[in-house]
């Protein structure tokens, strides 16, 4: 036996995505931001799109391409406090924001990626963000229902990887990549390196590559993804 | 210069007092999440040898100090974006990890900024309706299940307004989740009775931090220590 070879050009790969998709991105800032596969979206001129991503990253960089030309139509974040552009978006209205506490956005990703359709919470009870929620009582106790998070599509940053889609991250680039690649129908990533079937050890693995569709070498490791200096 | 012409010792930055005082706040093992601006100078008050682990909700669990730019590690920073280094016996995880942490009792001590804080220990750090409101990250688990909950803040706004209040006006970040308030004028508590005194800053009176107060000031009995 042998495990199938997942290896795409991440044109083919994001050619794949409808108009009107919902993808998740994973990253936190820049690091395990999928800049590439990002910039390859825009390029596509993928539209009226819904993201699911912790931040929005800075103006002129990742996801920020795709809000400054008018392709997303909701946001579903927690912070978006680094790009101005994206708050003048949503201030006038171009796009439509949901936020949501940060550790719940994991945590709504990682039911939707563990197959369960809702979690219980008392977080933000006590404020504006649990307007509109179902309440529930669970042993006494007042909870908030919070829905779980699945995507068309995820597109996801790895550092190394191998054919199938096994995946290993590095250092804060790790964030919310891990449970997005587990949450949505089709699941792109990004690698930095590719190593051969066997170069990841099984220990080394963290994001099983039974849960990765598509994986997309990177060509270079470019500017965006460097330091950033301010 | 004539004796009668000396001018009482005012502290020479008194932020860098609060600061200063603020940092010994943790105690020796504690797990400790510092937020966003002011409340991450508190580092370079922890010696090397001082044992903590700091905890930054982007995925790191001992977090060393920060880098200039040219030592960066383009894969290693903060939850405000600034690039640190990694110390003996740090690790890396994810974001649901992360808050897992922090929801559960694992996290001893948070200290944040705050726009407001009332005296039954309401915050709200998060947004100003209209003018500011960027989402609140990962302020509400950090707020509403750290084990305590301290502020660091300037005592007044830009404007001279108190930040410390009767009751919130602004949007809550957590309700009742403050314990302590260290200001550039003060040490506060938050009890059941409000806002209670403990410390003036060098050179600040009762009286001054009383006026400074938007909420009944209480004191103890006996002397206020000052820092």
């Amino acid at each position: 036996m042998r495990l199938s070879d997942k290896t795409c050009a991440m044109a083919e790969a994001v050619a794949a995505i409808p108009d009107g998709a919902t993808v998740m991105v994973g990253g936190f800032g820049v690091p395990g931001t999928p800049f590439a596969l990002l910039a390859e979206l825009a390029r596509q001129d993928k539209r009226e799109l819904t993201l699911i991503k912790n931040d929005a990253n800075e103006t002129g960089t990742g996801v920020d391409l795709l809000i400054a030309s008018g392709r997303v139509r909701r946001l579903i974040t927690t912070h978006i406090g680094l790009n101005a552009n994206a708050i003048a978006a949503m201030n006038e209205g171009r796009i439509e924001v949901e936020f949501c506490a940060q550790g719940i956005l994991a945590e709504r990703v990682r039911a939707g990626g563990a197959g369960l359709p809702a979690l219980l919470t008392d977080i933000g009870m006590q404020t504006e963000l649990s307007a509109g929620k179902q309440i529930v009582q669970v042993d006494g106790r007042c909870l908030m229902v919070e829905t779980a998070l699945r995507a068309d599509v995820a597109l996801i940053h790895a550092d190394r990887a191998d054919p199938f889609g096994n995946l290993a991250y590095r250092a804060t680039a790790r964030n919310f990549n891990p449970p997005m690649a587990m949450a949505a129908t089709t699941v792109i990533a990004e690698a930095e390196v590719l190593l051969p079937l066997g170069g990841l050890a099984p220990d080394e693995v963290e994001t099983p590559g039974v849960f990765v569709d598509h994986l997309c070498p990177m060509a270079e490791i470019t500017e965006e993804y460097g330091v950033v200096r301010r | 210069m004539s004796a009668d012409k000396i001018v009482p010792l005012k502290p020479a930055d008194p932020r860098g007092r609060m600061v200063a005082r603020a940092a010994r706040e943790i105690a020796p093992g504690m797990v400790v999440n510092l937020g966003i601006g002011l409340p991450t100078q508190v580092v370079d008050h922890l010696g090397p040898d001082f044992p903590v682990c700091l905890h930054t909700e982007n995925g790191m669990a001992g977090v060393g100090p920060t880098l200039p730019h040219e030592l960066a590690d383009r894969n290693l920073i903060d939850a405000g974006g600034a690039y640190v280094s990694p110390i003996p016996g740090c690790s890396y995880f994810d974001s649901a990890t992360s808050f897992a942490l922090v929801r559960s009792g694992r996290l001893d001590l948070t200290m944040l900024g705050a726009f407001e804080v009332a005296e039954n220990g309401d915050l709200a750090n998060w947004k100003i309706p209209g003018r500011f409101s960027p989402g609140a990250g990962g302020a509400i688990e950090l707020a509403q299940k750290a084990l305590r909950v301290v502020v660091m803040t300037t005592h007044c706004d830009r404007k001279g307004n108190p930040k410390l209040k009767r009751r919130c006006t602004l949007p809550l970040t957590a309700a009742g989740a403050v314990m302590r308030i260290f200001t550039d004028l003060a040490v506060i508590d938050v009890t059941p009775a409000g806002f209670t005194l403990r410390e003036c800053a060098q050179g600040v009176s009762v009286a001054e931090v009383t006026e400074a107060t938007g909420a009944p000031l209480h004191l103890p009995e006996g002397d206020i220590p000052t820092f």
